[in-house]
């Protein structure tokens, strides 16, 4: 009998089990040891972030002065950061050279934007009430901004500045440009030559120049081709800019979602009768819009780190305020802890948008596409 | 036939009829917006047309490789500016190509910690607007590294310090200026070869090896002018002297800034391109390579490579003309780039029209040089359909 199950044993040799797939040990060997460079450059994170983590840790955290003490700051010697400089300057980087007192008004406007935006971020939202509620938010925003009426005193736009500055920038970067991309796209894409060819340039004249120098043309050009005696402010000028550079991206986007949609769309339309303007309002933008939402959050983000540049033409957004503040030559020398405040500022905005961008075209695609549809 | 030309009643009489209305719309705002400007630049007796650009600038440039003085004219300045923008630009593109393909690729990697931390690259720097960042790193420059009195020494001879960054230089002798006219013939030579080489593979089928012979020509001929010259050792190295770094070449804290902070940023986003390009490559394809018995390195090289380059390379050069224009930013940091000098121009003569022109034209011709270069890469790796 012994012989026997001796024979019944496989003769091809015997292979190992395979490895273990599931488990701990299996995810470190995989992700962590999977062969030598992988092994070594293991090691080399490893020992980089145990000699690196503690003084990191010290200099942000455990030394750090949070109170606004100028001598304690000094006394660290750049050992630790001082995060004093910003418990000091908050006000002014958050809210520009806006008057003190009033500083409650801006960040009311702020909060009261930014609640306007997180509700539109839910499909769901979006409904025709949400025309509504930016009908009254965006007045509101200008009106405590700007004063002068229910008893708000006036402040000019020129002091004007900080997280509000960038937000009202971006938001009407984005919202002017996106009917102005529209018209262009539809204008690159349209059977009359001279309309193609005037959108074609003004897309790719906009697009191949630098921001800054659009921020020059509204900021040194538009004054000299106003009728004299109109006098446009700043803020609006640049505001004009900003839309006018955007645009040219808005349309491209608009006309990657016009691309998408398959040609029977067209010829759906031809075939039930509808001409250009009724294909185009009915048929063609309602789908081609929807496809192209999460681009149009990718331009918000954009234009929303581009909003920076303003602080060239001498304007006081979130940069340009951190800048004013690091003008006080007694705090200048923590400016590193300020662009650290600042940058975060900017990363969890622009991070968060990009996110829900993702989310939002995972979630679009699954809602937009029939099972089986197909798109060119 | 007037009536069927613009009629209202036909499609195409329709088109015609909205065209004539588009470009009257145009023409009439148009000529709206230069009578303005006729008038204002009248009253506020600001000078029109170009001649300025013949007239001495007046102001200094801080660096550059063109020569210039403040007695030149704007049209030098400008030439400068144009200069410095493209010496930025192309230190930049380098720098970025390089660092963002490291990253991609490390994007991909088995190993958790590299994926992770150039994941962490990649977020951080695209989620931070860069002109913040270029005054960081212009901060840090001028501000956190040590006086020049007493720098940082990287190697033998390269000093960093608040006034930049210097490094040992060969004196200029004839030897070099031979090696540097042999070095396009060297590149002539090995194209010439490779040429060969495929001409031959496609007649007989043999593949002659000429990597090796190709590379000897392009290092050799050089080497062998600079030999022929007189094989000139000397350099120019930077000591440390009681109140600078002197002698050798220098890099200005702006354009170490700028370059660093353009590089770092456009990184993050050639990384995103590298990575998406190479996972665009299906996996069958490696397989099917496989099959056929190339090993991996001309699996690599034949299979995934092009592939992949087909899809890298026009958001890549798109990329590239983005740190183009992005370098404009030199103006926040006073980096002299062509913005920034015409920054000065404006201040100084007023005529903001002319200048902004100019610089728009500039930035033109690089668009669109560009693009016919990179048409006419796509006509070549365009995939032939049946």
């Amino acid at each position: 009998m012994p012989a026997m199950a001796a024979q019944a044993a496989p003769s091809s040799g015997a292979r190992l089990p395979p490895a273990r797939k599931r488990g701990a040990w299996a995810w470190l060997r995989a992700n962590l040891f999977a062969t030598v460079p992988s092994t070594i450059a293991t090691v080399v994170f490893v020992a980089a972030i145990v000699r690196a983590l503690p003084r990191v840790v010290r200099w942000a955290f455990t030394g750090a002065v949070y109170s606004a003490d100028y001598e304690a700051c000094r006394a660290l010697e750049y050992h630790a950061a001082c995060w004093g400089f910003v418990t000091e300057k908050y006000r002014l980087i958050l809210f520009g050279r806006y008057p003190y007192q009033e500083q409650w008004r801006p960040l009311v406007a702020t909060v009261l934007v930014l609640a306007a935006l997180g509700v539109s971020a839910h499909p769901r939202a979006w409904r025709r009430w949400l025309v509504v509620v930016w009908a009254v938010v965006l007045p509101a925003f200008l009106v405590l901004m700007g004063g002068g009426i229910l008893g708000l005193t006036r402040v000019e736009t020129g002091l004007w500045g900080g997280l509000p500055l960038t937000v009202l920038l971006t938001l009407i970067g984005v919202s002017a440009s996106i009917p102005l991309g529209i018209v262009l796209a539809l204008g690159r894409r349209s059977h009359l030559p001279f309309a193609r060819g005037a959108s074609t340039l003004y897309i790719e004249l906009v697009r191949g120049v630098p921001l800054i120098t659009v921020l020059f043309v509204a900021s040194f050009v538009f004054p000299l081709v106003m009728p004299r005696g109109f006098r446009i402010d700043v803020l609006t000028r640049i505001a004009a800019g900003i839309t006018l550079f955007q645009a040219a991206y808005m349309a491209e986007v608009v006309r990657g979602g016009l691309q998408a949609l398959p040609r029977g769309q067209y010829e759906a339309a031809a075939s039930i009768g509808l001409g250009w303007w009724q294909t185009q309002r009915r048929v063609i933008l309602p789908q081609a819009l929807v496809l192209v939402i999460p681009s149009f959050v990718n331009s918000l983000l954009s234009t929303f780190m581009d909003t920076s540049l303003v602080t060239v033409v001498s304007m006081y957004d979130l940069t340009g305020a951190l800048r004013l503040s690091l003008g006080d030559p007694q705090w200048r020398n923590f400016f590193l802890e300020g662009y650290l405040f600042v940058g975060a500022v900017y990363f969890v905005f622009c991070f968060g948008m990009s996110r829900y961008s993702a989310w939002l075209e995972r979630r679009l695609g699954r809602w937009t596409l029939r099972p089986g549809a197909a798109r060119a | 036939m007037s009536r069927s030309l613009l009629s209202w009643s036909t499609r195409s009489g329709r088109a015609r009829l909205y065209q004539v209305a588009l470009a009257a719309a145009l023409l009439l705002a148009a000529a709206f917006l230069w009578s303005n400007l006729r008038g204002n630049l009248a009253s506020r007796q600001i000078r029109s047309g170009f001649g300025f650009l013949r007239e001495p600038a007046g102001f200094a440039i801080g660096e550059g490789p063109v020569p210039y003085s403040p007695s030149d004219s704007y049209l030098m300045a400008l030439a400068a500016g144009v200069a410095n923008t493209l010496r930025a630009a192309v230190v930049g593109i380098v720098l970025a190509t390089v660092l963002g393909t490291l990253v991609g690729i490390g994007r991909l990697s088995r190993n958790v910690l590299v994926r992770g931390a150039c994941a962490a690259y990649v977020e951080v720097l695209r989620n931070i607007p860069l002109l913040l960042q270029l005054l960081a790193w212009y901060l840090v420059a001028t501000e956190l590294l040590p006086e020049a009195t007493s720098p940082l020494q990287l190697a033998p001879h390269v000093y960093l310090s608040k006034e930049g960054l210097q490094f040992p230089v060969p004196v200029w002798a004839r030897g070099w200026a031979f090696a540097l006219a042999a070095f396009p013939l060297g590149l002539l030579g090995a194209w010439a070869l490779f040429r060969w080489a495929r001409s031959r593979r496609e007649h007989t089928g043999h593949t002659p090896q000429v990597l090796w012979p190709a590379l000897l020509v392009a290092i050799g001929l050089p080497v062998l002018g600079w030999l022929s010259g007189g094989a000139p050792r000397e350099l120019d190295l930077p000591e440390i002297t009681t109140f600078n770094v002197a002698g050798g070449l220098g890099m200005t804290p702006e354009f170490l800034s700028l370059v660093l902070g353009l590089a770092t940023f456009t990184a993050a986003y050639i990384a995103e391109i590298v990575r998406s390009g190479i996972l665009a490559v299906p996996h069958g394809q490696t397989e099917a390579a496989a099959a056929l018995g190339l090993s991996t390195r001309r699996v690599l090289r034949l299979v995934v490579l092009p592939q992949a380059l087909r899809v890298i390379v026009p958001p890549l050069t798109s990329q590239f003309l983005n740190l183009t224009k992005n370098s404009s930013l030199a103006v926040a940091i006073g980096y002299p780039d062509l913005v920034s000098i015409t920054n000065t121009a404006i201040n100084q003569n007023g005529q903001a029209l002319e200048c902004i022109l100019l610089i728009m034209s500039v930035y033109l011709t690089i668009n669109l040089l560009t693009a016919l270069g990179m048409n006419w890469y796509n006509r070549r790796v365009a995939l032939v359909e049946r």
